[in-house]
């Protein structure tokens, strides 16, 4: 790409804001009622990282999660106007298998004995995702259809599973940052060029992950 | 200042069979199932293309972002509405590439809803790789529903190379009627110059607008030279331009002009230079759709009036 120097985000853009949140109302419509257990499933997480047990199981609900949304989200809908929706779709597969190999396999996201005060500000992500990033789009006047959960849209997984990855496990799983963090910077940078109000969330979320892991992996090295 | 000579695209049965129908409501824009009747508008300007003499109206449809919706139906539906407008208005030349996501079937979809639908088909081939071009056309008439574009550019120079021996292969077998390239941003415009002076091109497209106006010192002058017609493809800046530009009241000048907003004195401007061909704006709004083609009636600005708008935009 010759002159690369000279392009900008907008350059890329392919849809409107407009279509774009279309996506999500129309997506919303076909899953309704999975919200409803995308909910649950986030609130037993919580509950199994207050007891400080089944990290396995925490680890397969954000691997299915991933999993729906590289296919029921990116292959089924955004890749009919978005063209690099197949590899977002292939990141989100990748991600999922991660979580299950370290998470469920190797029962890497173990929660030990001691919490960390930095591991509470995970958990606070993680309930931010949750309960706090669906009333955005509410909350900037465009109504609850197009509105994007935990487990069903890619952005609240993101920086869910950022959350999860604070708190729970003895360390830092960093290859499990990767794809969240990556995309949070991509669905930042959409929604910058489409000049949408809520563009900084995600990219905020994960810089703020990003601090905490950092902080998380020199408390546990002094330690 | 003198009007900019133009010919009628349609006769004066044709505006009273239009007029007729009108009357009658059988145009009907509300529902997305009633079939358009693709009738022309009368005295919308028209350019002929160097290469052949074929005339082409000033004002074409362009369909990136605006017609990537995907499979929602009712955008699609409204998508429909703006070619029926488009055609109804007197436009003819719709634009679009395999890089705009789903445009090209929402093209398709619209064409197959319009009665005696018959656009100046212009698309673009975009792929690395000459050997993948052939499959790639094939894919876009595919989506177009239609038997054989009428124009097709290699987009962005993309492998060029290898895509122009193709396009010119097709257009000897009567394949297609014209090849050309495009570029977009003011990016690679000496590469395209290079090509324009080498290459037996019908056309090419560029961006210009009041404020990006590099192509007048090199670019436009090759194109007149070299028998080549010009497309300006972002004459709103993707909106940008406009949301600026409307934050301003129009200035007096567009009364002379038959200008009743900001996007029909950019039109009138861009489409006023000598060498441009035709401009394609793009859009999802029927209305827009209309008022867009209804900058290609009435007066178009001459040298000095050329002047006075940019250096109004400059200032502004």
């Amino acid at each position: 790409m010759s002159e690369w120097w000279t392009y900008r985000p907008s350059d890329f853009l392919l849809f409107s804001a407009e279509t774009y949140r279309r996506l999500f109302e129309l997506y919303n419509r076909d899953v309704w009622p999975l919200h409803l257990v995308a909910i649950v499933a986030g609130l037993a997480i919580v509950m199994l990282a207050a007891r400080r047990t089944g990290g396995r199981i925490v680890a397969a609900i954000l691997a299915a999660a991933w999993l729906w949304v590289a296919w029921a989200f990116h292959l089924e809908r955004y890749a009919t106007i978005q063209i690099a929706a197949r590899w977002f779709a292939a990141a989100f597969a990748l991600e999922a298998l991660l979580l299950v190999w370290i998470g469920v396999v190797r029962d890497g996201l173990r929660t030990g004995s001691a919490i960390r005060p930095v591991q509470r500000l995970g958990l606070a992500l993680f309930g931010f995702a949750l309960l706090l990033q669906p009333l955005i789009v509410p909350l900037l006047g465009r109504g609850w259809t197009s509105v994007e959960v935990f487990g069903l849209a890619p952005d609240p997984t993101a920086v869910a599973t950022l959350g999860v990855v604070l708190f729970a496990g003895t360390r830092i799983r960093w290859s499990l940052l990767v794809v969240p963090v990556l995309w949070c910077a991509v669905s930042g940078t959409t929604l910058w060029a489409m000049r949408e109000p809520d563009a900084l969330v995600a990219p905020i979320a994960a810089a703020i992950a990003l601090v905490l892991a950092i902080w998380r992996s020199r408390s546990s090295a002094r330690s | 200042m003198r009007p900019t000579p133009y010919v009628d695209r349609a006769g004066a049965g044709e505006v009273t069979r239009r007029g007729f129908l009108k009357s009658a409501g059988v145009v009907a824009a509300a529902s997305a199932l009633l079939p358009f009747e693709a009738l022309p508008s009368p005295t919308v300007m028209a350019r002929p293309i160097p290469s052949t003499g074929e005339l082409l109206p000033v004002i074409g449809l362009g369909s990136w972002i605006t017609f990537n919706v995907g499979e929602d139906r009712a955008a699609r539906d409204r998508c429909a509405r703006v070619v029926g407008a488009f055609f109804e208005s007197g436009g003819t030349l719709i634009d679009s590439s395999p890089m705009y996501g789903s445009a090209q079937s929402v093209i398709g979809d619209a064409l197959a809803r319009i009665r005696d639908a018959r656009p100046f088909a212009a698309d673009k081939v975009w792929i690395a790789g000459g050997s993948r071009g052939p499959a790639q056309i094939d894919e876009s008439r595919g989506l177009w529903r239609i038997e054989r574009f009428d124009l097709l550019q290699v987009h962005n120079l993309l492998s060029w190379e290898e895509h122009l021996p193709t396009l010119f292969a097709m257009k000897k077998e009567g394949r297609l009627r014209y090849v050309g390239i495009t570029t977009s941003h003011g990016r690679r415009h000496g590469e395209l110059e290079s090509i324009m002076r080498r290459e037996p091109l019908d056309f090419v497209q560029l961006t210009y607008n009041p404020v990006d106006r590099d192509v007048e010192e090199r670019l436009l002058p090759t194109a007149r030279d070299r028998g080549i017609a010009v497309i300006a493809n972002r004459p709103f800046q993707t909106g940008v331009l406009l949301d600026r530009l409307e934050r301003h009241p129009l200035p007096g000048l567009a009364r002379e002009l038959d200008a009743d907003s900001w996007a029909q004195l950019v039109l009138k401007f861009i489409v006023s230079h000598p060498v441009i061909t035709c401009a394609i704006p793009a859009t999802s709004v029927v209305a827009h759709a209309r008022e867009n083609v209804a900058a290609a009636r009435g007066t178009l600005p001459d040298a000095a009036m050329r002047r006075r708008i940019a250096e109004y935009i400059e200032r502004l």
